[in-house]
């Protein structure tokens, strides 16, 4: 998709006057949040867990390459394929050179936002095979030539009309705006797809090093359909999806569900082991896992190691008051919210992303609740970081901030701006104790008034105390 | 505590808003700490916590400024201030030196005898012994830093409800943010303004007629919006609340005339 994350000042502004997205964000901060906090308050054990889990991906990535390589023998030996890319282009190549040697026409594909990192529907359109989604959220999404704005709800900034008209007009068939209706037509629709696929494409949201097993985990049924019925089952991850055992898995899976939907379990967990055995009943002939780097592994060892811990649960998005007052799209790349303001500037770089890890208020709750306890707040910070070294900071910051710490560093110095800003501040408010209109300081007073100050500052009213 | 003994010293962290906008809530601060048994002194070489170089990416400027601020505490047994926000930034100190770097431990130290005021009262001091009136419904606002950073939620409740005369309406979402976030509302105008209308929405809707907090940046944002708005609720520190102390107009209010407020 097309980066518009330079753009985000004025992606937020539009997005903040939309009607229709505003409606559909609402109904977002009354869901997911309400539900997690129901569903971890029924477990007295989440915060263990939370701490458990922190400590195994911080394991795993300490010995990422051992289990990476134990993956892939496992999957060897289960008679599938392992193909190491290590940029979104190695990546879409491979994929498709499986589907060319098997003829493919079209491809299902089970939601995966990697494959949204590698921009690989375009990519499979241009080179003549014919993706199609198959998970409802982007099936819609597909129809409309829209890309996810939530890593788990990807079609969450659409209401039930946006759903209903295009249905009609690329269904062909009555308008409806029951969703039972909708969800049979997508239904009927997608049957024909399962059957008819060459090869089905999936993400993982795990894999287990000790089986070779690649697990997904759906509440729609429509990743099994695309993994076992085409002859080709193509899992296109990311290298810090990997777990040691089938038990570490279930710890994961239990974080998971609570985090995102709040649910204590997501209806389809779906592992994949190989290809189809001498007397299986079903399943792909073909099995080959395309593991995707894109910048992970220069995070390994960097300051933001920590990030890698992300198992992809939404939970910092559906808390964070940014995005929910101006949606996924806003962040103008495939990755929104907290989790996407640290990753998107490893991976289309600073100098595209540097306002989104500015766009936060570091008030801290994604952090409080990201079952493996990234400190958001803290990688945005480092991104800061980066960006003032490297001088790419706007110059009316790096003026303004280093106008100020001159003076932060000089005491004496200080008193006197204090006094004379506190001062300013008085005449222009008279006696009105506030200010409709500072110059140079619009984007506060645009939207609300500028509380004066209450006398003389602290530090002279101190001192003539203690002196008379 | 007994009268025989020594009183416990403590350096005020004013910070850069009270000092300059509603130095008021540095005096009731200090009232409270002397209610308490303290000796409070201001050390003069204090200026910001640092909070706007740290989060614009500018360690070298925040290191310059903690270190002066981890002098400037020197020698005292507590640093206490009016603030969640900036009492967490002065924890974060420890964040800015490498383990081998002397400024390292000496940061840890400050962390270690850092408090906001209502949890320093509470949960270092356990006083309790307040005897102020306020005849209002009162509303509060959980400001992040001293929530998530500090752990601050009960505290405040805890010495609100010896007021006397004052209710308490918990507002919907008290724990979100206000859209403050320091740089973020000057950055970020559009967005923050978002913010801060979700609160004072939530504000109104709690019927309070006074809305009291912990913080001044996130007091000065949601007064300065309930004003646009034309709401008559008032919008006060809390430490004014609890020092009996809240003679002069609320923040953002007109001057009184004639004992009449305007």
């Amino acid at each position: 998709m097309q980066i518009t994350s330079p753009a985000f000042k004025e992606n937020a502004r539009i997005a903040l006057h939309d009607a229709g997205l505003q409606k559909a964000l609402g109904n977002l901060k009354e869901g997911f949040p309400v539900k997690r906090s129901t569903a971890v308050a029924r477990m007295p054990e989440f915060e263990q867990l939370r701490d458990e889990g922190t400590a195994l991906k911080n394991h795993i990535l300490e010995n990422l390459d051992i289990y990476l390589e134990q993956f892939e023998a496992n999957v060897i030996k289960n008679g599938g394929h392992v193909h190491w890319c290590r940029t979104p282009e190695d990546a879409c190549k491979k994929i498709l050179d499986i589907c060319k040697e098997v003829d493919a026409k079209t491809v299902t594909k089970g939601k995966s936002m990697v494959s949204e990192e590698i921009n690989l529907n375009d990519y499979l359109e241009k080179n003549g095979v014919e993706p199609i989604e198959t998970d409802l959220g982007e099936y819609i999404l597909q129809l409309r030539g829209d890309h996810p704005s939530h890593i788990i709800a990807p079609a969450i900034h659409l209401n039930l009309e946006d759903v209903s008209e295009i249905f009609h007009e690329k269904h062909k068939r009555p308008k409806s705006s029951d969703p039972k209706v909708l969800m049979q037509e997508a239904r009927e629709m997608l049957r024909e797809k399962f059957a008819g696929a060459d090869v089905g494409i999936t993400g993982a949201n795990f894999l287990v090093a000790e089986t070779g097993s690649s697990i997904i985990v759906t509440n729609e049924g429509n990743g099994d359909l695309t993994q076992t019925l085409p002859k080709t089952h193509i899992v296109v991850t990311s290298i810090e999806k990997v777990v040691p055992t089938l038990e570490d898995m279930t710890l994961f899976l239990r974080l998971l569900a609570r985090s995102a939907t709040g649910q204590e379990f997501t209806v389809y967990n779906t592992l994949s082991t190989g290809p189809r055995r001498a007397g299986d009943q079903d399943g792909p002939e073909n099995f080959h896992v395309v593991l995707v780097d894109n910048g992970r592994s220069e995070m390994v060892g960097s300051e933001f190691q920590e990030m890698l811990r992300c198992i992809r649960c939404s939970a910092c998005m559906n808390h964070c008051p940014v995005y929910g007052a101006v949606g996924g799209h806003s962040y103008g790349w495939v990755y929104p919210g907290p989790m996407g303001s640290v990753l998107t500037p490893q991976m289309i770089g600073i100098e595209e992303a540097g306002l989104l890890p500015n766009a936060s208020t570091f008030c801290g709750k994604c952090e409080s609740v990201c079952p493996v306890r990234i400190p958001l707040p803290k990688l945005m910070r480092h991104w800061r970081e980066d960006e003032f070294s490297k001088h790419l900071s706007p110059k009316a910051v790096r003026w303004g901030i280093g106008g100020w710490a001159f003076f932060a560093k000089r005491p004496t110095l200080y008193r006197l701006l204090s006094i004379s800003s506190n001062l300013f501040l008085r005449v222009m408010a008279g006696k009105k104790g506030h200010i409709k209109k500072i110059p140079l300081a619009g984007g506060w007073t645009d939207g609300r008034d500028m509380p004066a100050p209450r006398g003389k500052t602290f530090m002279s009213q101190y001192k003539s105390r203690k002196q008379s | 505590m007994h009268a025989s003994e020594k009183p416990i010293k403590v350096g005020l962290f004013v910070t850069c808003l009270v000092d300059m906008f509603r130095p008021s809530i540095g005096f009731a601060t200090i009232k409270l700490l002397e209610n308490a048994g303290c000796k409070v002194s201001v050390p003069e070489a204090q200026t910001c916590c640092g909070q706007p170089a740290f989060n614009s990416g500018d360690k070298k400027s925040t290191q310059d400024i903690a270190r002066q601020t981890i002098q400037a505490f020197d020698g005292y047994e507590y640093v206490v201030g009016p603030s969640g926000s900036c009492i967490g930034m002065l924890h974060h100190y420890t964040e800015l030196f490498d383990e081998n770097d002397p400024w390292k431990a000496r940061a840890e130290d400050l962390k270690s005898r850092a408090f906001e005021i209502t949890s320093f009262l509470t949960d270092v001091l356990d006083f309790n012994t307040i005897l102020s009136k306020y005849d209002a419904k009162a509303t509060y606002h959980d400001s992040c830093a001293g929530l998530r950073e500090l752990g601050v939620k009960q505290q405040p409740r805890k010495l609100l409800a010896k007021v006397a005369n004052l209710t308490l309406s918990e507002m919907e979402e008290s724990e979100t943010c206000c859209g403050f976030g320091g740089t973020f509302c000057v950055k970020y105008p559009d967005i923050s303004n978002r913010m801060v209308e979700n609160k004072t929405s939530n504000i109104v809707d709690s019927g309070a007629t006074t809305l009291l907090g912990g913080d001044l940046g996130c007091l000065l944002n949601m007064a300065g919006k309930l004003k646009r708005q034309g709401h008559k609720i008032e919008t006060r520190h809390i430490v004014e609340v609890l020092a009996g102390m809240t003679d002069e107009p609320a923040i953002g209010d007109a001057d009184y005339e004639l004992g009449q407020p305007a």
